[in-house]
């Protein structure tokens, strides 16, 4: 499974400066796929990562293509309602919590040390520990597929008493696999706010990190924050199913909302969990490829920090039809639209980066300039939900599956895909195919919109989200995107072409792989070597 | 942050076995609750992770002691602890929540009062109370009455907020070099600690014999066992801990200066201790 990826050489010269105290027995570094089973290095756990990230979202990406290919004409045609339910949700689940999540943490891995001349994560046995929670805790979830009563079947927000009374058996196995991967989620988020916090380059104050950096101390506050929350809503759905107790069920003085307050105090926090990372990628590509500091960066930090503040304060925003008091709609409703206001800094800032650039436009700058024009749409949709009376029109329409498909789709991933990009020199030593990567990217771009954009209109003329059949006048807009969908999904085998080819060959990329880029990574050599900064560099600010 | 030797790891078996352990256990416990009888498959679980962590902490205990820790490693350790119990905290959040927007929210709005009043169309012979004694649905029976807390929980208060100053005895003697003193105060804070265990314990007796306190017995019991049960967990976890720092102590490791693991015993100790100030004001007393 594990690419060759070229650090044999490097990794036998590492062999005696390896583990510089290492206690007894580390005569040789293990090879095959003991390497990868042992290994506590931040590089090989990052590669882990991302070709976990990787598999997952084909996973994912098969199930929304069922989901596309039952809705691609009205009527009961491939799948029946029963597994198209099961299909919607385990969509939702292995994109937020196997994909994405997994994909930034790889990131993560690769490049913090890097960005911040640490010679590893500051646990690094954890880290590994980390990693290997998730495929335990996903082959878990995914065989829920195959038990009787079938696998989750109410949405990836499982709302109760959907997910208690009324749930398939398997539901109590689905919980147990999220307690995994939310401890995977739990420990790396220490792992990594240790590494910021403690391991820096002597000379680099808080100020001086780059931006990914930032966006990630800042997402693994938010990770330790709330997935213990989500940890502790999941722990009374199995109390509920299982051993009788009422949280959930008003007969016994519980509350159906309630499961929905304590879901989205986690919810809400762990969809900027999901951007605030892609956030940090994109604020270090256009710099490179405008050639040109970050305009902004000290508002770039504290725009982030009033999001990442912000996400405790507007969870209710997801649950406006529910019957809230007017106050909470209210309070929920303003404190929702001022997000606008750092996001808009952001945007802003990214813009002004650009202003009098030399530009240039390879793979990862496409990917990062299509991200501020399409997650700015989803912004916008965004901003439309958030005002109260409006929702209660597009509350459980595909308004909202445009709405954060937008943001996650050409947000999240389109950012994971530019770091990808970004980085792929770094970490093979080889240019990405430029070629392919950006008929990659055109092919993405338009598959996304394609598959995306109808769904505004689909759901504001009225379509309800997660129901296999529709009435036909919605007929057009389901066609388009599920021919979309299909243009999107294949496509993304070009991405795996290129990252295999760029893998195993092609040109060679020096330590300073991109022009305009500044930062610590960029003075190791490429690929950067399996032990880097083993003696901490002497960092000197650069002007931000 | 200087760190010219910060100790990196070589490879390590333990993560990955203690993963394969907790999806053991994890199988077993789903296997169980669906399908019945699985406990050989929890047991295996858990002990496997249980081993995994004696392993894993001898590597850990071992490096330490040969010196291969330098300061920056400390400050790892000390961020990493500090997170670990701002997750737990967050953790014992979600139940206090829980349990205030019941009584906050929901329980007088089943009760007819403001806007969401109609929910009292359902059961309109409700009535708004905490301790909810009579859930609103007759098939739900709620208990028969609820713990006075100036008795046993009173008496489990004093005995952690006496085991949190005994434990604090221990760690200045530590500090000061006084190791019987330490060893001393430390096992006397483990005795306090299993006290409580104890008393919570026949607590659970009388509450499923006596006071018809059951995790059936309507949203009074589930926010009761969840919170008192999983703190509970907390102080197991915690006894166990400072018993494996007694055996330490008593085995000659720590110095003077140079004892995380037995300061962040303490964290854990106080946290959990603190939680219990939380619980007995919100469970027991108002």
């Amino acid at each position: 499974m594990a690419p060759k990826i070229p650090l044999q050489s490097t990794l036998q010269q590492s062999e005696t400066t390896a583990t510089a105290g290492g206690i007894a027995h580390h005569a040789a570094h293990p090879t095959g796929w003991r390497r990868w089973l042992l290994t506590t290095n931040h590089k090989e756990i990052g590669t882990l990562y991302l070709i976990f990230s990787l598999t997952m979202f084909f996973v994912g990406g098969i199930f929304a293509l069922v989901v596309r290919a039952e809705l691609f004409q009205p009527g009961l045609q491939l799948v029946n309602p029963e597994f198209f339910n099961q299909m919607t949700t385990m969509h939702g689940l292995i994109m937020v919590f196997a994909a994405v999540m997994p994909a930034f943490t790889g990131l993560a891995n690769w490049m913090i040390p890097l960005q911040i001349g640490a010679p590893d994560m500051a646990l690094p046995r954890l880290n590994n520990f980390s990693f290997w929670l998730l495929p335990v805790a996903f082959t878990l979830l995914l065989s829920t597929l195959l038990m009787p009563g079938g696998g989750p079947n109410f949405g990836w927000t499982f709302y109760a008493p959907l997910s208690t009374t009324y749930a398939p058996a398997s539901t109590t196995f689905f919980i147990l696999s999220l307690h995994i991967a939310g401890i995977s989620s739990i420990l790396g988020a220490i792992n990594i706010i240790a590494t910021i916090l403690n391991m820096r380059a002597p000379g680099m104050r808080l100020m001086d990190m780059p931006l990914f950096v930032w966006t990630w101390l800042i997402t693994a506050f938010l990770l330790i924050a709330v997935m213990p929350v989500l940890a502790g809503v999941i722990t009374m759905m199995l109390m509920d199913i299982n051993f009788g107790t009422s949280f959930f069920d008003a007969g016994g003085g519980g509350d159906p909302v309630l499961f929905q307050h304590l879901f989205w105090f986690f919810g809400h926090p762990e969809v900027y969990i999901m951007i605030l990372p892609a956030f940090g990628i994109v604020s270090a590509i256009i710099p490179t490829f405008a050639r040109k500091p970050l305009f902004g960066y000290a508002s770039m930090v504290y725009a982030t920090a009033a999001i990442a503040l912000l996400s405790f304060l507007v969870w209710a925003h997801h649950m406006f039809v529910v019957g809230l008091p007017l106050v909470a709609e209210l309070f929920f409703m303003y404190s929702t639209m001022l997000i606008a206001v750092p996001t808009g800094v952001k945007v802003f800032n990214w813009v002004t980066t650009l202003f009098r650039g030399s530009i240039s436009f390879e793979s990862p700058m496409l990917f990062a300039l299509a991200f501020v024009v399409l997650f700015t749409i989803g912004g916008f949709s965004g901003l439309m939900l958030a005002i109260a009376p409006a929702d209660f029109q597009y509350h459980d329409t595909y308004f909202v599956v445009a709405h954060f498909h937008y943001v996650l789709v050409p947000g999240a991933i389109f950012a994971i895909m530019a770091g990808v990009y970004y980085w792929l020199p770094k970490w093979t030593g080889h240019y990405p195919n430029e070629t392919l990567a950006k008929w990659h990217f055109w092919f993405s771009v338009i598959g996304v919109n394609l598959t995306f954009f109808p769904m505004h209109f689909a759901g504001l003329a009225g379509m309800p989200r997660r129901i296999p059949d529709y009435a036909l006048q919605f007929a057009d807009f389901n066609m388009v995107s599920s021919i979309g969908a299909f243009f999107f999904g294949s496509s993304q085998l070009l991405f795996v072409l290129v990252i295999v080819l760029c893998v195993r060959g092609g040109k060679k990329a020096p330590a300073q792989a991109w022009e305009g880029a500044v930062d610590l990574e960029w003075t190791v050599p490429s690929p950067a070597p399996l032990h880097t900064f083993e003696t901490p560099p002497e960092f000197r600010p650069v002007d931000k | 942050m200087s760190g010219a030797s910060y100790y990196v790891p070589a490879k390590s078996h333990w993560p990955i076995l203690g993963s394969v352990a907790v999806g053991l256990l994890m199988v077993g416990l789903g296997y169980q609750l669906v399908y019945g009888s699985a406990t050989l498959l929890i047991a295996i679980g858990f002990l496997s992770i249980l081993a995994v962590m004696g392993f894993w902490f001898r590597d850990v205990i071992n490096e330490s002691q040969l010196g291969l820790y330098d300061n920056q490693m400390d400050r790892s350790f000390r961020w990493g602890m500090g997170w670990f119990i701002f997750s737990e905290i967050m953790f014992f959040a979600a139940f206090f929540g829980a349990l205030f927007y019941v009584r906050t929210f929901a329980i007088p709005w089943l009760g007819g009062e403001g806007a969401k009043g109609v929910s009292a169309l359902l059961w309109p012979d409700f009535i708004a109370e905490w301790p909810l004694l009579n859930p609103p649905d007759s098939s739900v029976s709620g208990p028969d009455n609820v713990f006075s807390p100036w008795q046993l929980p009173l008496v489990n208060t004093l005995l952690l907020v006496t085991s949190s100053i005994t434990l604090t005895i221990s760690h200045e003697a530590l500090k000061s070099g006084y190791r019987k003193l330490c060893r001393n105060w430390l096992a006397g804070t483990v005795l306090l600690g299993t006290c409580f265990i104890f008393i919570q314990g026949v607590e659970y007796y009388e509450a499923y014999q006596h006071y018809g306190i059951t995790l059936e017995a309507g949203i009074f019991g589930s926010t009761f066992f969840i919170l008192t049960g999983f703190h509970g967990v907390h102080v197991i976890i915690g006894t166990l801990i400072l018993v494996a720092m007694l055996v330490r102590i008593i085995r000659g490791h720590f110095s003077d200066s140079q004892h995380f693991a037995f300061e962040a015993s303490c964290w854990y100790w106080h946290f959990v201790d603190v939680v219990w100030l939380g619980l007995f004001i919100f469970v027991y007393v108002v």
